[in-house]
């Protein structure tokens, strides 16, 4: 396999939360980005695009299930240039939009797995003279 | 059979931690969740391809778990780098390096020839330690 193109690939699963672009893939593999993507395509199979939109994707999905940050949140973590056209392309892969994704999984708050001491030592209840002691002695 | 599954760190702010993890380290966000009756934020992250051990980025604890003292010395033995060390492997510890110095990371060594390997270090935005390990074969002449 061409190592060139490979490193293109590795790009992009190690930096697909940035600005990052075709442009980018073909500079990181030498050469011009109409070449670039004739060897990408013919060596895996989808174009570079493809594969930088669902590497994306697929990250932004994992965020979706286990964190509970906003839509826009996860959009930009995963390097999408606007919620608007992550909403879009998210769409067009998944057949349903983030939101509803999100809803069709069980909340991350309910799947997350904190151990038991930790619930234990977080989720007691703060004693309330406790609590004025503390704002008093450190605003 | 035991193994581990999750260490943990002690930071100072859990937003300064995500950014430096995820954005600076390069690593994958495996839970970030609030549970907001408990005023508490479970947040893991870990290396993509190895999605079975993860790093918990803890916050500091106040009342009730920790007393202020107590809270504000751990904060400053955290700061002062007594918080710990996670031991990273790597297949190249020089492309490693460059990569993550050109993210803006900041090393506390450039990488150095041991008996065991090629090692460096660096630290998190709270001041927890993080070596960086290419393992190669014990050789106890090879030194930087």
């Amino acid at each position: 396999m061409a190592r060139h193109l490979l490193r293109a690939k590795d790009l992009v699963d190690s930096r697909y939360s940035e600005q990052l672009s075709v442009a980018n893939m073909a500079a990181v593999a030498g050469l011009s980005r109409a070449e670039f993507s004739r060897q990408f395509k013919a060596t895996f199979g989808e174009t570079p695009h493809q594969y930088l939109l669902t590497r994306r994707l697929e990250r932004a999905a994992s965020l979706l299930r286990v964190t509970d940050w906003t839509i826009t949140e996860v959009s930009l973590a995963v390097g999408a240039r606007s919620v608007g056209s992550f909403t879009t392309s998210f769409h067009r892969i998944f057949g349903q939009t983030p939101s509803s994704y999100r809803a069709a999984s069980p909340p991350a708050s309910r799947m997350v797995r904190i151990p038991r001491c930790v619930a234990q030592a977080y989720a007691r209840p703060q004693n309330r003279t406790f609590r004025e002691d503390r704002r008093l002695g450190d605003p | 059979m035991i193994r581990i599954a999750n260490a943990q760190f002690w930071v100072h702010d859990q937003d300064d931690a995500l950014r430096f993890y995820t954005k600076m380290l390069g690593w994958e966000v495996r839970a970030d969740v609030t549970m907001d009756a408990w005023n508490f934020r479970w947040l893991s992250v870990g290396p993509g391809g190895q999605d079975d051990v993860g790093l918990i980025l803890m916050p500091i604890p106040g009342p009730p778990m920790l007393d202020p003292d107590s809270s504000a010395a751990l904060a400053e033995l955290v700061a002062k780098g007594a918080g710990g060390t996670l031991f990273l492997e790597t297949n190249d510890c020089q492309a490693s390096y460059d990569e993550l110095s050109a993210r803006g990371i900041q090393f506390n060594d450039p990488p150095a020839r041991q008996p065991y390997g090629i090692d460096t270090s660096f630290r998190d935005p709270s001041g927890n330690n993080i070596r960086l390990t290419q393992v190669l074969d014990f050789d106890p002449n090879r030194s930087s």
